[in-house]
This record gives C-alpha cells, sequence and structure tokens, in this order.
C-alpha cells in the first residue's frame, strides 16, 4: 500500500521510516514523502493511480493542507485516496473544514504512531 | 515825613507776615510785634503833637537801623534781605537829612531840595525794589510750586513703580509655578511614554505568543516522537540480537544515533525560541551583539505568521524568503531589531488579511523578506500585497499612536518605535513604499559599523 505524507518539516519522513520499520521491511507500506502541497500535487499527477493514502499537514507555508485536500477531491477522476489530516492546531475549524473538504480522518500532532498503525492496518484490511 | 512811621509798621507787619513768626519764630515775634505797635504809637504821636523833627522821629531812626541791623545779621531773616535793601536808601537819605538838619539847620535848608529829591527817589526805589523782589519772589514761589509738582509726579511714579515691581514679581512668582507644573506634566509624559513603550512591547509579546506556542510546540513533537521511536527501535535492536542479526543492529543503532542527535537539534530549537522570547520581553540591552540578520528575520517571520494564524486559523499566506548569504554578521541592538522586524512582518500579515477579507479566491496573500548586502550596509526588504498605505496617511504612519487598526488592537507604537529603533539607535535608514491595494514596502538600510 502506498501512503504520501505530506509535510513541510523533512524531520517527519525518519519517523515514519522507524515507526513503520517492520511493516516495510515486510512491505505491507511504502512511503513517499512531499514537503508542501504543490510537491503533492506534482507527485499525484504521475501516481495518482498508485497512491492509496494521503497524510497531510495542514499548516504549511504555500498551499495548505485544505487547499490540497480540496484540489484532490475536485480534480481527480480516478479511484480517490483516503485523505488523513494532521495538524498541530487540534481545533473545530481546522476540523470542520477538513471533514467539509473530504477528509477520511482527522489526527492532531504529536502522532501518535500506535493509533495512526492501526488506522492504517484495518484500510489495508479493508482494501 | 511821615512816611517813616508808615514804613516802619509796613516792615514790622511785613516781617511778621513773611516769616509767620508768630507760629515760627515766637521770640522774635514778641519783638517785631512790640514794634509795630510802638511804630503805630510813634505816628500817632507825631500827628498829634507833630514835632516835625521831634524826638519820635530818631526813635523811628533807631528802630529802621535796628531792624536792618536785625535782618542783616540774624540768620532767620535772611529770606528777607533783598526787602531790606529796598528800604535801605529811604532810611539812609532820611537819616543823613534829619542828621543834617540838626547839625547845620542852614546847610539843610540850602540843600533842601536835594534831599526832598533824594527821599522821593528813595522812596521810588522802595516800591519799585518791592515790587520787583515781589515778582522774584512770586516766581521762586510759582518754581518752588512747580518743583513740589515735579515731586509730587515722581512720588506718584515711584509709587507706580513700586506697584509695577510687586506685580512683576507677582507674575514672575506666578510663571515660575507654571514652569514648575509644566515640568511636572512633562515628567507624567515620559513616564507614560516609557510605559506605553513598554504595554506596547507586551502587546506585541502578545502577539508572539501564539506563534512561539507553535513553534515551542513542533520541536516538542520531535523531541518526544524521536525518543519514543527510539525506545522502539531499541526492542527491536535486541530482538535482532536474539536473532544473531548484526548488520540489522548496526542500522538500528545509527538510526537511533541519528535520533538522538535530532532529539538534541530540536531541543536547541526549543530552548532559542523561548530565550528569544526572553530577550523579545526584557527592558532593553545595553550592548549590540554580532547577529545573523537572515536568521532574526526568519525567525520572526515565522513568529508573526504563526502569531496571525492564531487568531485566524483559515488564514494561509506565502512566505517568500531571498536571504543574501554572503551576509556578514552585524553588531546590532538584536532584540530591538527583531522587535522592528517583528513589526513589519505583523503590519505585512495584517495587511494582507485585511486584503484577503475583501478579495475573491484568488488572492494569495504573500509576504516576503528579502536581504542584501550593499557597499553601505545591510539591506531589508519586506514587501506585501496587502492592502496598502493610503497617500493621504503615508506621512503619518511614522508618528506616535497613529493607527489604522480599531481600538484596542493597535497602540499606534510600533512604525514609531521602529523608526526610533532603526534610526536613532543604529543610524540606519527606513523607507516606505506603498500602493493602495495592490502592496506595501518597507526598506531598511542597517550601516555596518
Amino acid at each position: 500500500m502506498k501512503i504520501l505524507v505530506v509535510d513541510d518539516e523533512a524531520d517527519v519522513q525518519p519517523l515514519f521510516l522507524q515507526h513503520f520499520r517492520k511493516e516495510l521491511r515486510r512491505h505491507d507500506f511504502e512511503f513517499d514523502f512531499a514537503l508542501s502541497g504543490e510537491e503533492a500535487l506534482e507527485y499525484l499527477k504521475g501516481k495518482a493511480s498508485e497512491v492509496v493514502l494521503i497524510l497531510s499537514d495542514i499548516n504549511m507555508p504555500g498551499m495548505s493542507g485544505i487547499e490540497l485536500l480540496s484540489k484532490i477531491r475536485h480534480d481527480f477522476n480516478g479511484p480517490q485516496p483516503v485523505v488523513m489530516m494532521i495538524t498541530a492546531y487540534g481545533d473545530d475549524e481546522n476540523y470542520k473544514q477538513s471533514m467539509e473538504n473530504g477528509a477520511n480522518d482527522f489526527l492532531t500532532k504529536p502522532l501518535d504512531f500506535n493509533v495512526l498503525k492501526e488506522k492504517l492496518k484495518k484500510i489495508m484490511d479493508n482494501g | 515825613m511821615n512816611f517813616d512811621y508808615i514804613l516802619l509798621i509796613i516792615v514790622f507787619s511785613y516781617l511778621r507776615k513773611k516769616l509767620q513768626s508768630k507760629i515760627l519764630l515766637p521770640q522774635i515775634d514778641k519783638y517785631l510785634f512790640m514794634g509795630f505797635w510802638l511804630s503805630i504809637a510813634l505816628l500817632i504821636t507825631q500827628v498829634i503833637v507833630d514835632s516835625r523833627k521831634g524826638i519820635t522821629a530818631w526813635i523811628a531812626h533807631v528802630l529802621l537801623f535796628a531792624v536792618i541791623y536785625f535782618c542783616l545779621t540774624l540768620k532767620e531773616f535772611k529770606s528777607l534781605k533783598s526787602f531790606i535793601y529796598s528800604m535801605l536808601p529811604f532810611v539812609v537819605v532820611n537819616f543823613i537829612e534829619d542828621f543834617t538838619e540838626l547839625i547845620s539847620s542852614s546847610f539843610h535848608k540850602e540843600w533842601d531840595n536835594y534831599f526832598d529829591t533824594a527821599i522821593v527817589f528813595s522812596i521810588i526805589w522802595f516800591f519799585a525794589m518791592f515790587f520787583i523782589t515781589r515778582k522774584q519772589r512770586k516766581d521762586m514761589e510759582r518754581e518752588q510750586l512747580k518743583a513740589v509738582e515735579l515731586e509730587k509726579e515722581f512720588q506718584q511714579s515711584e509709587i507706580l513703580k513700586a506697584k509695577l515691581e510687586i506685580q512683576v514679581a507677582e507674575r514672575t512668582a506666578e510663571i515660575l509655578g507654571q514652569k514648575e507644573e509644566l515640568q511636572k506634566a512633562l515628567d507624567e509624559l515620559k513616564t507614560t511614554q516609557n510605559q506605553l513603550i513598554q504595554s506596547e512591547k507586551m502587546a506585541s509579546l502578545g502577539e508572539l505568543t501564539a506563534g512561539i506556542a507553535h513553534e515551542i510546540q513542533n520541536p516538542l513533537n520531535f523531541v518526544n516522537n524521536f525518543s519514543e521511536v527510539s525506545v522502539e527501535l531499541l526492542d527491536e535492536m535486541n530482538e535482532e540480537i536474539v536473532k544473531g542479526d548484526f548488520e540489522e543492529v548496526k542500522n538500528i543503532a545509527s538510526d537511533i544515533k541519528k535520533n538522538l542527535e535530532k532529539i538534541n537539534y530540536h531541543g536547541k530549537r526549543a530552548d532559542s525560541i523561548v530565550k528569544g522570547m526572553l530577550q523579545h520581553s526584557r527592558t532593553g540591552n545595553t550592548t549590540k551583539e554580532a547577529t545573523d540578520i537572515n536568521k532574526l528575520a526568519d525567525e520572526y517571520l515565522r513568529l508573526a505568521y504563526h502569531g496571525l494564524r492564531a487568531k485566524d486559523k483559515s488564514f494561509n499566506a506565502d512566505l517568500v524568503v531571498d536571504f543574501d548569504e554572503n551576509l556578514p554578521k552585524i553588531n546590532v541592538f538584536t532584540q530591538e531589531i527583531g522587535r522592528v522586524l517583528l513589526n513589519l512582518f505583523t503590519n505585512a500579515f495584517y495587511a494582507t488579511h485585511q486584503m484577503q477579507k475583501k478579495s475573491d479566491e484568488a488572492y494569495k496573500p504573500m509576504v516576503s523578506v528579502k536581504t542584501v548586502l550593499k557597499e553601505n550596509g545591510i539591506e531589508i526588504t519586506v514587501r506585501d500585497n496587502g492592502i496598502g498605505i493610503p497617500e493621504a496617511i503615508k506621512d503619518k504612519v511614522m508618528q506616535p499612536f497613529f493607527t489604522t487598526k480599531p481600538t484596542g488592537e493597535g497602540t499606534g507604537l510600533g512604525l514609531s518605535l521602529s523608526y526610533d529603533i532603526v534610526v536613532k539607535g543604529h543610524g540606519g535608514t527606513i523607507a516606505i513604499d506603498s500602493k493602495e491595494n495592490d502592496h506595501t514596502v518597507f526598506t531598511i538600510l542597517l550601516p555596518i559599523e
């Protein structure tokens, strides 16, 4: 299962790779990373069909996570990926906007990787 | 000749009157009074007895000479000398006539006409002198009166002067009092100004808080996440050791090492943010420090951005940085310049936020900061595509207490303080370029010392 993580902080990348070390070795998951909404859209242009799940930060310079979500939901014709929003601002407004724009789930920083792992496994089993 | 006696009467009464002897010289008055009545007695005797050259005439002569003598010798009569001179010729001529008549009647008879003429002349002389001196005296009196008048005027002007001096003293005291009051008011204003500057710092600290919270939250999340994952990695490492896959053990160990480094890095990041915040709230540092303007600008750009985002979470802006990598560290009051940058960024975000409120979705807020090393210093340019500054108020934005923000949202001191810090504190310049509803550009030049 291919997962795209969108976050302007590069240090989230080793976190994902280390937390999902076993899964990665078993090739359960495959991670790709984008440092901005724009980069994520560029990435998706070629591999939209491959990506099953997108984890996106909301608060990023330039295109925000909400805009990215809205673009994915409106501009993509093929099978829609699961989109989970992550934000440091665990507030109602961002949650509301995420849900209005078609997010599947909403996570707050700091990420609880065990909870995330459970959620990913559930999605994988369903898929 | 009866004129002798009349003259005596005139002389005595004149002397008494002129000297006011009754009051001023009672001692002399006594004699004058007696002389006066004696003269009348002589006149009456003369009229009744009619002895032409009898004893009465000689008494009159003696009296007249006595009067003349006293008048010329006693200082009390000094003022009447002219009167005495006027009658002197008559007295002398009259005496000579009587005397010659007594010695040689024939000689007297022979020269009688001349004596009579001399007496007439002496009487004319007496009256002429009398009137002349009288006139002189009147003139003198008039002069004296004038002098008295002048003296009066002088005294009045002295009184006026004294009054004026009192008034001047009163006014001076009044003005001094006012000066003291003004000084007091000025001192109070200075105190208030200091308090306002402090409250402006606190207000900007308030704006910072949200930004700081976000900025600290991020590194803290990393510290937590990396330490958690490292614990998991150690468990996995143990498993690999048991399995004997030492290659994998090495990989995990290398990851853990990297994680510890990251924990350290993010810990320091949070540390520097807290230190910056403490610095910002401090009253002011006294020495300039070598400062990396790029780092400072970057830090405060993010803080300002998150500060606004804390108020309006839906706000998003493009942050464009264009830093000159060759910028040397320059000696500035770091936190003061930080405050200037924070103020400019906060204003820039505020302007784009306002612009976004009245624009359609196509509008993208953008705030950029650019640094360039120039010949005469470091140039920092802060640009936004917000609502801009109307031409009418462009001159006022640097004035203290001028603000376009609603009451309670801005102190109106931000730019005025920035101006003071850049221009007065660092000898730099600050320039504004703006177009309403299009852009605002602030350009700061900090000289390299």
